[in-house]
């Protein structure tokens, strides 16, 4: 049976039912997260956390959505006004619009032609999100700048430090994993994955690592919450905003996160890719194929509706499992000191991933000259390299050399002194 | 006496373990959060056992017929501390006295039921009740009919001969 691509009047249809559907599944998320975050924090602490409105509080989000509609809007007599509206807006266009390049699950296959489950399948997929996620850096600076508060423009000053040091490190984790797909598509990246018979976890352990470490900076998550900093900051660069404007700031930053968690997923779990090759697909000379048989030929695939469930369904769970590990570390971790972030930002991230790029680099050259073939012995040699790289990284950060202030490397050696005093009469 | 000073030191980079003690928080986090002990009592859905000596809103008894036990022998009003009673004693034509007015303010009242204590006739109690929230001011002086309204269980006297209540 030959699949083709959806074309036409369908395609145009097929597009707007995927923009909007889209659109309105990651503002739910966006949404319960809220929720999530609020629940998951509770058990941490042993408590219930919000389970009034509606059954357990599933109704909450919507509650907080109509509270902050009708609250009023306040600006600032000496903010800025056409920026201070203008940043809520930067932080929450990236955030949504990211998502549009992220493949959701395999091809589905409809009467009118085959509907790939993405957005938009643009070629420079990765430089996309690049580019749009930098964009939130503005919204958050100009946020801080125009509120004219000597805290929010603190907040902002840290985050664009932050943001800006965070994404060198982000990128150059991000190079080993195009090095290894030969491409910055995403859709192909997750292909890749699938021919290479395992997720680029395994093969980039430590870019893998690199990668998480910087979006939890990137996204403003605890522990790098710089930003908000409540104790230090008031809350940073949102501090004069209220209601909607707040609200915005809140679902932007929620956005990002859900498409950090969504793009981990995608770069390093394979993205909706589920173990077994039974649910690879792939545009290939303008036929859906399989994967390739020994002798070279293709093998097509057989999309089915089944299967695109059952891998939104892996991509969903990915997600998930990412969007829990960032709620379950800020309620775990203590906040960073500035000084330790940078810190660690450019002492060790920025090294480590200058390193790992010259490493990886090596290595898939030396298997290709080899003649190592694509697929599970290339990965477990990839996997070998990588395991003892981070396995150093891991034992050199736990030590705790770079991120220790410098007050306390450099501490002179002071004894314990015991003052003695004669008893005075009034004692 | 001696003062001494203690100098913290930070612990040597060399001894310090951050993804260690990062993973074991990590851990314990994750411990409570797929068990959490739920230490929160979900209060309007659970109640709480009040204690058989729980003294709270009032309460007055009533005969079979309806009317009041009290015989405004005016021992409450005089013994209550926080002067919260108002009696105002009357007799009917077979020559037993009653309660003209009898007002009890629960916001002077301090809940000590020496009232309950005093009063010769088991008329007015302290109950195992405490939700007497209002939206004014002036409902919180219980009249008479709101004292014998009240249904809630009555406090259980201290006994001195007995003093855990066993």
């Amino acid at each position: 049976m030959e699949f083709q691509p959806i074309s036409g009047i369908w395609a145009i249809v097929a597009m707007s039912l995927k923009v909007t559907g889209m659109f309105t599944v990651l503002m739910l998320v966006v949404a319960y997260t809220t929720l999530a975050e609020r629940r998951v924090s509770a058990w941490i602490q042993d408590r219930h956390g919000p389970n009034r409105v509606g059954p357990f509080g599933l109704l909450q989000p919507i509650a907080d959505g109509l509270k902050s509609l009708l609250k009023e809007e306040t600006v600032p007599a000496t903010a800025s006004r056409v920026f201070f509206v203008l940043a809520p807006m930067l932080v929450l266009a990236p955030a949504l619009v990211t998502f549009a390049v992220i493949p959701f699950a395999a091809p589905l296959p409809t009467p009118a032609g085959v509907v790939d489950m993405i957005v938009a399948d643009i070629p420079i997929g990765i430089l996309y999100v690049l580019a749009f996620s930098s964009l939130a850096v503005y919204g958050v600076v100009l946020g801080g700048w125009a509120s004219n508060n000597k805290y929010a423009f603190l907040g902002a000053l840290r985050a664009s430090a932050q943001m800006v040091s965070y994404e060198v490190a982000l990128g150059l984790s991000l190079i080993t994993v195009l090095m290894l797909a030969g491409n910055v598509t995403l859709t192909e990246i997750v292909w890749q994955q699938q021919q290479l018979g395992m997720w680029f976890a395994f093969p980039l352990s430590l870019a893998f690592i690199l990668f998480v470490i910087s979006a939890f900076a990137e996204t403003n998550r605890l522990p790098f919450d710089m930003a908000e900093a409540e104790s230090e900051l008031i809350t940073g660069y949102h501090t004069e905003y209220s209601a909607m404007k707040f609200s915005a700031f809140m679902i932007g930053e929620f956005g990002h996160m859900v498409t950090a968690s969504a793009l981990m997923a995608t770069l390093f779990l394979g993205g909706w890719d589920l173990p077994g090759t039974w649910d690879n697909a792939f545009w290939y000379d303008g036929q859906l194929i399989k994967g390739f048989a020994a002798d070279g030929t293709v093998v097509l695939a057989s999309p089915a509706l089944w299967k695109t469930l059952a891998t939104f369904g892996g991509f969903a769970a990915k997600t998930g499992f990412f969007l829990l590990l960032f709620i379950w570390i800020r309620w775990t971790l203590p906040r960073f000191r500035y000084d330790q972030v940078m810190a660690l930002g450019w002492k060790v991230m920025l090294p480590t991933a200058l390193a790992y790029v010259m490493l990886i680099g090596g290595s898939i050259l030396v298997l290709d000259e080899v003649g190592v073939p694509w697929g599970f012995s290339y990965g477990a040699a990839l996997t070998a390299v990588s395991t003892v790289a981070t396995v150093g990284f891991v034992f050199f950060l736990d030590r705790g050399r770079t991120i220790t202030g410098a007050a306390a490397q450099y501490a002179q050696k002071v004894e314990v002194k015991t003052i003695s005093q004669p008893a005075s009469a009034g004692d | 006496m001696a003062i001494s000073v203690k100098v913290m030191h930070r612990p040597e980079p060399e001894t310090t373990s951050y993804l260690r003690a990062a993973l074991s928080g990590m851990a314990l986090t994750f411990k409570h959060m797929v068990n959490p002990a739920a230490v929160t009592q979900q209060y309007p859905e659970e109640q709480t056992d009040l204690s058989p000596r729980w003294r709270g809103t009032h309460r007055m008894e009533v005969h079979a017929d309806g009317r009041p036990k009290c015989v405004a022998c005016g021992l409450c009003p005089t013994v209550c501390p926080a002067n919260c009673i108002r009696l105002v004693g009357g007799e009917d034509d077979q020559g037993n006295r009653y309660p003209v007015v009898y007002e009890i303010d629960e916001f002077r009242c301090i809940f000590c039921g020496m009232c309950q204590e005093v009063c010769p006739v088991e008329a007015i109690h302290v109950g195992r009740h405490f939700e007497n929230a209002e939206y004014t001011r002036d409902r919180f002086i219980y009249d008479l009919d709101r004292l014998m309204e009240q249904d809630h269980p009555v406090t259980l006297l201290w006994d001195p001969s007995d003093p855990r209540g066993e």
